[in-house]
């Protein structure tokens, strides 16, 4: 267990060098030269060679690297050409909004992909089975930004059963700032009414993250649990009189585990991603919102510090579900 | 006699090349529901797309066919007789535009495809192949590309390339392959250790001759069926960085910049949004069913679908 433990710790820290080594390879594959960038359009050639200077950019790139490096390790990623801000405290103001739409997705999408994947599994090749095989191939195939779309025509514009957009409705007064959480922050305020508010407001968002990373859960389930259902222990556990849902549930299901835990990591992936999309669409204060405005406002540094920032918290969970392996599958040592 | 001996012998080749090509294709078609419905998609958004790009070099000028066409005095048109999908807001026709986009995402796709699949193929082959050290680090570079979230490394290399079609070829190429490198070299892997190939290197055949005419062939296969699946898949990605910005510029009629285009009309002006979206989601069925389809078609063991859809 420790041998297999350090080796993934290892693995994960190369790795992560390997990250920061790529985000200052992009950075410096930027267009046009970021010293009359900042020196501004109409500064003489002496004003940008200072800058230059004063940037290091006439350095060597290995001792450039090792600044951005000792940068990147002290939080520093430079000021937003939006905000006006430095990039660490916009990405400490805008994350936990993000956070509470993903984790809340991430929830929703896990629990209906094992349970739909599992009902596929165990009906499979009846009506039933197609039926989630084809929610399965709609929720891979429609772009989320669509859906998002479409589901706000149906449910705002036409209906009118929720919000347009945001955390919560206009003129508001938010919440002390505690978690960030809105909804957990009006509860610890003792505000009712700004909780219903809150998820309210949620409902549609959540409800389009979630979708993608339902449909792939769903088929990592139906096709892990249908590779164990076939083996032999299982026909003994229902030879022996088990019920059904036991031997699903607890047999089946514990066999197939570690797909489905490596799927949650990767999805983690997919709804940041959606996220972007979301929360642009949605109106929602968040760094996904962030981002799309970074992008079309060419912040460069911001875009770079959130794709840093973003993947280092990626493979950092991913190299947590790695070590739960170990946990779920005592096996995995051996390896 | 039959047709076919009455036939001079090149037409006779002919027909018997077409033969291969067209019977594993039609005993595919009628394979399952599935199939069936995953190959008319395809098929009609293929032709959709290739009369665009007709279109568009001939030059027509058929104003029902003109993405770029505009018209001030017939903006913002919902769905009609005269425009299908309406007209956007300077008035250019919304089904020209849907029609012409179908070349741009299945041109992009397919560019992307065939240089993740060839990068991909060559990491996976020369890694399984060779082993040791040489495995050890293009697998590392491997898991590096692995390490971001797709998109959000998709959008950075985009912005570092400075957008537009070009960079999101490049982007999506970059966030494609590694999964094409570890597909192969699993396979390769396995394959290695068989006797045929142990046998054929005991014949004295080369390593190139190995690669190419022994491990190649076993896994082009397999390379066809994830490219196939990834179309849609690279798709979707490709008009989401267009949404963003960061791909097609305008006025080219791509279906997410179209959609992006669109965010300040709703919900008034439903028809900006609902059309090119549904065709991106239409492509993507079709090429998701198809390889589904063909995963099953040629691995029966992995049991996927019986029963189609």
């Amino acid at each position: 267990m420790l041998r297999f433990v350090l080796r993934r710790t290892a693995a994960t820290l190369v790795l992560l060098a390997g990250v920061v080594l790529m985000t200052f390879a992009l950075a410096r594959l930027l267009p046009g030269d970021p010293a009359r960038l900042i020196a501004g359009a109409r500064a003489d050639a002496e004003a940008v060679a200072a800058v230059r200077e004063r940037l290091g950019l006439d350095d060597p790139v290995i001792t450039q690297f090792t600044a951005y490096a000792g940068n990147v390790l002290q939080g520093d990623f430079g000021r937003s050409v939006v905000t006006r801000r430095p990039i660490s405290e916009d990405i400490l103001t805008f994350f936990p909004a993000t956070l509470e739409l993903v984790l809340v997705a991430g929830l929703i999408s896990l629990l209906l992909g094992v349970i739909l994947g599992t009902l596929a599994a165990v009906k499979s090749g009846r009506p039933a089975d197609a039926g989630v095989r084809s929610v399965a191939v709609l929720g891979l195939s429609v772009p989320d930004f669509w859906i998002a779309l479409v589901f706000q025509l149906i449910f705002f514009a036409t209906l009118g059963l929720v919000p347009f957009g945001g955390r919560l409705g206009t003129g508001i007064a938010a919440p002390d700032f505690v978690t960030g959480f809105m909804t957990v922050d009006s509860l610890i305020a003792g505000r009712f009414d700004l909780f219903t508010d809150a998820l309210h407001h949620m409902i549609l968002p959540v409800a389009v993250l979630a979708i993608p990373s339902m449909a792939i859960t769903i088929r990592v389930v139906r096709t892990s649990l249908l590779e164990v259902l076939s083996q032999d222990f299982i026909r003994t556990a229902r030879s022996k009189g088990i019920s059904p849902a036991r031997v699903y549930f607890k047999h089946a299901l514990g066999n197939a585990l570690l797909p489905i835990v490596t799927i949650f990591g990767l999805n983690t992936g997919l709804l940041i991603s959606g996220a972007v999309f979301i929360e642009l669409i949605f109106n929602w204060p968040g760094l996904g919102r962030y981002t799309a405005n970074a992008i079309s406002a060419s912040d460069y540094n911001a875009i770079m510090a959130i794709t840093l920032v973003v993947s280092v918290a990626y493979t950092l969970i991913n190299f947590l579900v790695d070590l739960s392996y170990s946990f779920l599958d005592p096996r995995v040592d051996l390896t | 006699m039959s047709a076919e001996t009455s036939l001079p012998p090149s037409r006779a080749r002919l027909s018997i090349t077409l033969g291969r090509i067209v019977r594993p294709v039609a005993r595919f078609a009628g394979s399952s529901g599935q199939a069936v419905l995953a190959v008319a998609i395809v098929t009609l958004v293929v032709v959709i797309s290739l009369l665009a790009f007709g279109a568009c070099v001939m030059d027509t000028h058929i104003t029902a066919l003109d993405p770029l066409k505009m018209n001030i005095r017939a903006r913002l048109e919902p769905p009609s007789a005269e425009h299908w999908m309406g007209t956007d807001k300077i008035g250019r026709d919304m089904l020209a535009r849907v029609v012409a986009g179908s070349w741009i995402s299945l041109s992009v796709s397919f560019a992307v495809l065939a240089v993740a699949a060839v990068i991909g193929t060559s990491f996976g082959l020369i890694a399984g192949y060779a082993g040791g050290l040489a495995d050890e680090i293009l697998m590392r570079v491997t898991d590096l590309f692995l390490a971001f979230p797709a998109l959000i490394l998709a959008a950075a290399i985009a912005a570092s390339f400075g957008g537009g079609m070009v960079s999101t070829t490049i982007a999506l190429a970059a966030v494609f392959w590694p999964w094409y490198a570890r597909l192969i070299r699993s396979r390769i892997l396995s394959l290695k250790e068989q006797e045929f190939i142990a046998a054929t290197r005991c014949m004295g055949a080369s390593h190139l001759r190995l690669i190419f005419s022994d491990l190649l062939p076993m896994v082009w296969p397999l390379v066809i069926v994830q490219a196939t699946t990834d179309v849609g898949f690279v798709i979707l990605a490709a008009s989401g960085l267009s949404f963003l910005g960061l791909g097609a510029q305008p006025p080219t009629p791509e279906w997410g910049a179209m959609i992006f285009d669109s965010l300040t009309h709703q919900p008034a002006s439903w028809w900006l949004a609902v059309f090119p979206g549904g065709a991106i989601a239409f492509v993507a069925i079709g090429f998701n069913l198809l390889g589904d389809s063909l995963r099953d078609h040629l691995d029966p063991s992995l049991g996927a679908s019986e029963a189609g859809i």
